[in-house]
């Protein structure tokens, strides 16, 4: 056993020394602190990964391999209340695959206190939701002399706590287009009217999808109970302006949109949203993948700054050996690119070595002679 | 006003659908329109459709009337003494076929005892759900569908007297057993199909026990005495076939014994069975590689110049062998002409099979197993009787697969064999158990069909009691000796000088891209590249101009055909295929340039 006591706390992750500290009893001599600390440091050593672990590799078996069983449940689309969530395999795979547009946004939602109680939450959650034009109209008209008469739906415009004055105030129109309010809706008049009935048509539909009030992408909103507080999850997500919401729980509150995520809280984010969103799928279908697997894929897909996804466009591309690069997809395209700017490959990675039939640099592949022998 | 079609085509309407549609029933069942007509009516579309298409899926049924069936009793007794048959119930309309939409509008009792004043069918019986070889199943109604499904599939591919002139027949990769019995518990199914004329299994003395651990993952147990007296043995037939074919230029293949000059010629040895004719004669034993058709064909390729060139007219070897891994004894050779009137030979192959491990067995309820261990008669555990089993089937085989029929048939076949009979087990209306069970106390067992039983090596008793009986096994065609294989080193292909594929090519194992990344994994590097080596080549490389150079035998050094012999050649080990990959690249103009560095 090595006697560097002083160091040992200092080797050990802040957060291992503090469990550990935590776990001893109050009364523990500073001498028995400091062995216990030094075995764990033992333990510690020996779980870190040895020189020539072929890391990624490992994490690739572990969690395909449970990801085959998975294959099967491909059709479960587990449903929160009303909301249609993807989940199974074509979540992992958009994940992994860096795709930009998910299938379904959604946000949790966390609340303030005292809304995080119950109160008014019913309002809270309406307020958060994206409300159009015609989800208050009843009506589009186009009247004779080319102008658009909407009639409000007075009963959905009570469920959603819009007045016509505040639809008159969210919306938002061009210049040229005047709005007036009539007794049961609004007339919208354009005065530049030589485009014919073609261009106020267009601009009825225009109309249709006007914003009034709500966060913008929010298209579903759902109040739910867990454990003891009122969360809101919600269909679509828009992290940078609900965050800023006065009554919602910023340092709580997430989305599942990773790219978004990426945009507002920055990459550091982006890559614990991979993390989770990827360990919650796993877990729901009662797998087990460690953590640390997942973790080195988001390290990976992050670790330029920005999220790359696994494919022949994403950090497959990174890969520095032609030969690597032309043995995942499109092979020609890599070999004629490659022979076009006169690439060089070392063969530092397996693949090549596989293909040359030399020993891969791994484990017992790794290590070299010091010494340099003579011709 | 309702439309009226008639297989689709409209052809008027009716006031009264209902009524109409009824009226032509009734027509039908007084025979006085076609029996091949079938009436429904939709409300949704509010026309009733008539069809008399061929491609319809029709089933018969009993037609009830105020709820009690056209069938009496008098008409089963007429039935019984032959002076009523099925088609004068058809025309009398006692019994109808009904198609898929005429169906929709019935309430079709599945028993007498369902039958309501509501009722307009009655099913002839339950059976009738299962198909022909579903209802070969016994007592299927105590079984999950899914075994069924897996019993009667297996079923197909048992190993039986499958037709009774198989010795003049050339089938292919056929096998008929020696021994086969009819079901001592049978089903309806049996009897009108006369499955005692072609029979398809044996019936076998079966304990439910694990006996040391061979019958583990479904394997089965199988007594050494038992196969010695021909228990589940089979010959297994395969034809080979030779023809006289015409090439042009009025050149012919020749069937006789090929001359030593001729180009492939194999060994004299090899030709050895083959009589004048260049036939091999009946009952030979051979063995892989013995020729059993000599046939020369002529030369592949006949250019002008080499008309007048003797040597050129050198005949090529293409006699027929017996393949790789095969052997048996010559069953029977046929020499008749084709359609073009040329020679055709045709040599069967006879092999007898002997049970053995790996041999794939089942019972008719989806139980496949493979033969884990063949125990000698003195190993095999005995009763206080003395009966010792001819198979050990595994109990952990029935609870995660419910097969409750392959229990009961265990029963039924005891009580068939203790009293000479055959058991009905025909589904939904077999014997029932608990009379089995009866019958089975009668005769002095254990109702449960539990036995005492005894340890065959030690002689001690068991510490529970067996459950022990008689039931029909099925030896399946998937037997080992087809499909053995292993190889150490062996043939490659010639274009990548990697092993061949497939067992017929004595084709390698191959190690492919997962099983590689297992070896990654465990950073086993130098043993995959060992695994990888058998495309391993040494080619020489041009230092100066990174491509592949020559080696020159007679001068012993290399050159490059590039630089020429002023330049460092060096031998370098890589993998054939890629050598082969850098020659690709060249013919498609790009230039894979090595650059050699000293590896240690």
């Amino acid at each position: 056993m090595s006697s560097e006591d002083g160091d040992v706390e200092e080797q050990l992750p802040k957060s291992v020394v503090d469990e550990v500290k935590d776990e001893l009893p109050k009364n523990a001599s500073e001498k028995h602190v400091r062995e216990v600390l030094q075995r764990v440091h033992q333990e510690y050593l020996k779980t870190l990964v040895e020189p020539g672990e072929a890391v990624g590799l490992v994490s690739a078996e572990s969690i395909g391999e449970p990801g085959t069983q998975m294959t099967l449940n491909t059709f479960h689309y587990a449903g929160v209340a009303e909301m249609n969530v993807t989940l199974g395999l074509p979540r992992i795979m958009e994940i992994l695959d860096g795709k930009r547009e998910i299938a379904t946004p959604m946000m949790e939602i966390y609340l303030k206190s005292p809304y995080n109680k119950g109160k008014d939450i019913r309002k809270v959650a309406q307020s958060f939701k994206e409300i159009k034009l015609k989800d208050v109209a009843a009506e589009f008209l186009i009247t004779p002399d080319l102008n658009i008469d909407i009639v409000f739906d007075a009963e959905n415009m009570k469920n959603l706590g819009i007045t016509p004055a505040g639809v008159l105030k969210g919306m938002k129109v061009g210049k040229g287009i005047t709005v007036r309010e009539k007794s049961d809706g609004l007339s919208i008049k354009p005065k530049n009217k030589e485009g014919g009935l073609n261009e106020v048509y267009q601009l009825k539909e225009k109309l249709k999808d006007m914003y009034i009030k709500g966060i913008k992408g929010i298209t579903q909103v759902l109040p739910v109970k867990r454990e003891n507080e009122f969360v809101v999850i919600t269909a679509g997500s828009n992290l940078k302006e609900v965050l800023v919401h006065p009554d919602v729980d910023a340092e709580r509150t997430a989305s599942n949109d990773i790219f978004e995520i990426m945009e507002v809280l920055g990459i550091e984010a982006a890559r614990q949203a991979i993390i989770n969103e990827v360990f919650k799928v796993i877990d729901s279908q009662g797998l087990n993948v460690d953590v640390r697997h997942i973790m080195l894929v988001a390290d990976t897909m992050c670790s330029t700054g920005a999220i790359k996804g696994i494919t022949r466009y994403g950090v497959v591309s990174d890969k520095s050996s032609v030969l690597a690069r032309a043995s995942f997809e499109t092979p020609i395209q890599h070999i004629i690119d490659a022979s076009l700017v006169g690439e060089r490959d070392h063969l530092t990675s397996v693949v090549e070595n596989v293909m040359l039939n030399q020993p891969v640099p791994v484990g017992t592949g790794l290590p070299g002679l010091i010494t340099k022998v003579k011709k | 006003m309702s439309e009226v079609y008639l297989n689709g085509i409209f052809v008027g309407e009716v006031e009264q659908p209902l009524e109409f549609v009824s009226q032509l029933k009734a027509e039908r069942r007084k025979a006085k329109i076609s029996q091949n007509l079938n009436v429904s009516y939709s409300e949704a579309m509010d026309s009733v459709m008539v069809e008399s298409d061929k491609g319809r899926v029709r089933r018969p049924l009993i037609v009830v009337q105020n709820g009690q069936p056209l069938l009496t009793e008098n008409h089963v007794r007429q039935l019984e003494r032959g002076e009523l048959n099925w088609n004068d119930m058809v025309e009398q309309g006692i019994i109808e076929y009904l198609d898929a939409a005429e169906e929709e509008d019935t309430l079709i009792a599945m028993t007498e005892a369902e039958l309501t004043a509501e009722s307009t069918h009655l099913e002839i019986s339950p059976l009738l759900m299962l198909g022909y070889c579903s209802s070969l199943v016994p007592y299927a109604n105590y079984a999950p569908g899914a075994r069924i499904s897996m019993g009667s599939k297996n079923q197909k591919q048992a190993i039986g007297f499958y037709v009774a002139n198989y010795f003049v027949r050339m089938d292919m990769d056929t096998s008929i057993l020696h021994t086969p019995q009819m079901p001592l518990v049978k089903s309806i199914t049996h009897d009108i199909s006369h499955y005692e004329e072609h029979p398809s299994g044996q019936n076998m003395t079966v304990a439910i026990m694990t006996y040391g651990g061979y019958t583990i993952e479904d394997a089965i147990i199988i007594n050494r005495g038992s196969i010695e007296r021909g228990l589940a043995r089979s010959s297994y037939y395969r034809p080979s076939i030779a023809e006289e074919l015409r090439y042009p230029g009025g050149l012919i293949d020749e069937v006789s014994i090929p001359d030593k000059d001729v180009k492939g010629y194999k060994s004299e040895r090899d030709y050895r069975f083959l009589e004048g004719d260049g036939i091999i004669y009946p009952e030979a034993q051979v063995r892989e590689g013995d020729v059993i058709i000599g046939k020369t064909s002529p030369p592949r390729f006949l250019s002008s110049l080499d008309e007048y060139n003797l040597a050129s007219s050198i005949r090529r070897e293409s006699s027929v062998d017996i393949k790789h891994g095969e052997q048996g004894i010559i069953d029977f050779v046929l020499l008749t002409e084709n359609e073009e009137g040329n020679k055709l030979v045709q040599v069967r192959l006879r092999d007898q099979r002997i049970p053995e491990i790996g041999d794939k067995f089942t019972s008719r309820h989806g139980q496949k197993g493979i033969v884990g261990m063949i125990v000698s008669e003195a190993d095999m555990p005995f009763t206080a009787s003395g009966i010792v089993p001819d198979l050990i089937f595994s109990p952990l085989g029935i609870p995660s697969r419910m097969t409750i029929s392959h229990l009961i048939e265990l029963i039924g076949g005891k009580v068939g064999a203790l009293s000479g009979r055959f058991i009905d087990g025909t589904t939904f209306h077999g014997e029932p158990e608990e009379q089995l069970r009866q019958q089975l106390q009668a005769l002095g067992f254990r109702e449960s069909g539990v036995e005492t039983m005894y340890n065959g090596s030690t002689g001690e008793q068991f510490r529970v009691k067996i459950f022990v009986g008689n039931m029909y096994y099925l030896k399946l065609r998937h037997m080992v000796a087809n499909k053995i294989h292993a190889r150490a080193r062996g043939p490659i292909q010639l274009l990548t000088r990697q092993p061949t594929e497939g067992r017929a090519k004595e084709g390698g194992l191959r190690l492919g891209e997962m099983e590689k990344d297992t070896f990654v994994a465990h950073g086993a590097s130098l043993l995959l590249k060992e695994r990888f080596d058998s495309d391993r080549t040494i080619v020489p490389v041009c230092e100066q101009c990174g491509l592949i150079a020559i080696y020159d035998e007679f001068k012993d050094r290399g050159y490059c055909p590039i630089c020429g012999d002023a330049v460092t050649i060096s031998n370098i080990e890589v993998s054939y295929a890629f050598k082969l990959m850098l020659d690709e690249l060249k013919s498609l103009c790009i230039y894979p340039k090595l650059e050699l560095m000293n590896k240690y």
